[in-house]
């Protein structure tokens, strides 16, 4: 292992590193801890200029409270619960499906459309802006969350196709060999075989296309206006334009608005990290 | 031929061929999304900044008048040398991620936590990271100037002095991309080879001497990703510009991508032909980074 494991060193450099800890990670998380202290405070803490000392009393309650009674904030962040979903199921599915195509059979143009999907999505957002939301009106899906959800949908496929090929490239291939010299059909063999294979990596796409679509927030500007559609990311300028200069509110309002990716991270990390690396760093 | 003849012909054409045919049956939806949605919109974006169009009425061939006129932009060229400045200061991401996981890879208890809350800021959406560091920054309640007043420096305004705008958003941005580096080297630290480093532990290897020569040599595939993620991450700012200055004060922290949404959906009139020709730009710009990974994937591929 490297650097040095700490049982190895000195006492000195242990009790260093472990009083280091706290207090690196407390550094790091400064200006988060700042909002989140600002979010406990009552309002009567701002107006007397005194934004650093330590909240009078606790008010959080009562701050998260009007978050969620006095500003359509629920309204953003159910219409992010139904931008971000579906698209994890779509982009999943689609992903799963061309990441076994790519993954299993060799033909022609295999490799090109393979480097297709991950040039795709790599390319600047601003390229397709134009012409992606010409096609929304279009489709009279413009202020929609089906709008958004298409293209999303369509985006991440890039992303999950070079997960999902990778992925089912590493299985082992003697398995679907078996499988057709006892003269299964083909789609049985993705049914059957590959897809209950794929679950860790279907696990951690969706935790992690979760996280990208809900923190979107360019295609949310581009593709939507007003309460009817946008995700919570674009809804928070509304928000803060609401509340002014209420600190304690503008505060728990960005909290609230982080927090269901933060939770789902926690909660899946494996996944999560697995997703991050690519599948490509074990 | 009878039906029946003709129904069992066909069933054993598709079953001679289903292993060239499934594939793309398979790939088909995928295909299609991705197509409609990004392979043809690249094209018609290309096409489109040759017209002057104003997103209503018709659009008029202009040649490439569109892409002169950008030669002659103030703007365009503070847009891209900021796009610069994003490209070079964000690969710190890299090795300060590489030097945070070396730090948290130990085995002390509660090491897990640590490291997850080391990589919290990347979990967080652009646009809290920038709510956050533009109250961080804030010159009347700011923390920022409540750690420089204590040592006696400051006051400073760093989203409000043109000067130092930019810089003051890249520093938001490498809070989420060095935790990002972060646990891409932590992964990768978990696979280097331990006999190799105990090996050169003998041979009286160790700290830097160690780290060079050992260390990052194995972790090469780690430094690809994180290379490749915040490249594109560079290019890609937008969010936190958006929300932190919206492009100001007087239009010092534009880049490419801004400038573009800006001129395409003004307030002043949709001007859709230039803000394609600057989104080409840009394009072209990430193509070049494109070709270069994809390059290193081939040869990958070949290797295996």
């Amino acid at each position: 292992m490297f650097p040095t494991p700490l049982e190895r060193t000195s006492r000195t450099w242990q009790i260093g590193y472990q009083s280091l800890l706290p207090v690196a990670v407390i550094a790091w998380l400064l200006p988060l801890l700042a909002v989140a202290m600002f979010s406990i405070k009552p309002s009567g803490d701002f107006t007397g200029g005194d934004y650093w000392s330590w909240p009078s009393r606790f008010a959080g309650f009562e701050n998260y409270g009007r978050v969620f009674t006095d500003s359509p904030m629920p309204r953003y962040i159910l219409n992010s619960f139904m931008i971000t979903i579906p698209t994890v199921i779509g982009a999943v599915a689609l992903s799963c499906m061309a990441g076994f195509a790519l993954g299993i059979y060799r033909f022609r143009f295999n490799l090109l459309v393979f480097f297709l999907f991950i040039a795709g999505n790599f390319v600047p957002f601003q390229i397709l802006m134009i012409p992606v939301r010409d096609l929304t009106i279009d489709a009279g899906l413009y202020n929609t969350k089906l709008g958004l959800v298409l293209f999303h949908v369509a985006f991440q496929t890039g992303f999950c196709t070079l997960f999902m090929r990778n992925f089912i490239r590493a299985l082992p291939y003697e398995l679907i060999e078996a499988a057709r010299v006892e003269g299964i059909k083909e789609y049985q063999i993705f049914w059957h075989i590959v897809l209950p294979l794929m679950k860790p990596a279907i696990a951690a796409l969706s935790v992690l296309i979760f996280t990208f679509i809900w923190n979107d927030y360019f295609w949310a500007v581009v593709l939507t206006q007003g309460p009817q559609a946008q995700p919570v990311t674009a809804g928070i300028t509304s928000f803060n334009a609401q509340f002014g200069v209420a600190y304690h509110m503008l505060s728990a309002g960005s909290i609230v608005a982080a927090l269901p990716p933060v939770l789902m991270f926690f909660l899946m990390q494996r996944h999560f990290i697995a997703g991050l690396t690519l599948g490509a760093v074990k | 031929m009878t039906d029946t003849t003709a129904a069992a012909l066909d069933h054993s054409w598709f079953h001679r061929n289903r292993k060239t045919i499934t594939p793309w049956l398979f790939l088909l939806p995928a295909i299609l999304f991705f197509t409609v949605y990004v392979i043809y919109p690249i094209i018609q974006s290309i096409s489109l900044s040759f017209y002057k169009w104003d997103g209503l009425g018709e659009a008029e061939y202009v040649g490439i008048a569109n892409y002169e006129r950008l030669a002659n932009d103030r703007a365009f060229t503070v847009s891209l040398v900021n796009n610069l400045k994003w490209l070079l200061l964000y690969l710190l991401a890299i090795p300060a991620g590489l030097f945070i996981a070396l730090f948290l890879n130990q085995t002390v208890r509660g090491i897990r936590i640590y490291k997850s809350l080391f990589f919290f800021p990347f979990v967080i959406s652009q646009v809290v990271v920038g709510l956050v560091f533009t109250w961080f920054y804030d010159p009347n309640f700011g923390l920022l100037n409540g750690i420089l007043g204590s040592v006696g420096l400051g006051p400073i305004n760093v989203l409000g002095d043109p000067a130092l705008a930019t810089y003051g958003i890249i520093a938001a941005g490498l809070w989420p991309q060095t935790a990002y580096c972060m646990i891409l080297y932590l992964t990768g630290l978990n696979a280097v080879d331990p006999e190799q480093i105990e090996a050169a532990r003998l041979d009286g290897a160790k700290g830097w001497r160690m780290l060079w020569h050992i260390i990052i040599p194995q972790l090469k595939p780690a430094t690809f990703i994180a290379f490749v993620v915040t490249i594109i991450g560079a290019l890609r700012s937008f969010d936190l510009i958006s929300i932190m200055t919206n492009g100001g004060p007087f239009g010092s922290t534009r880049v490419l991508s801004f400038y573009m949404f800006e001129k395409a959906l003004s307030e002043y009139g949709f001007r859709m032909g230039y803000g394609a020709a600057i989104a080409v730009v840009l394009f072209f710009i990430m193509l070049f980074f494109i070709a270069y990974f994809l390059w290193s994937m081939y040869q990958d591929e070949k290797g295996r």
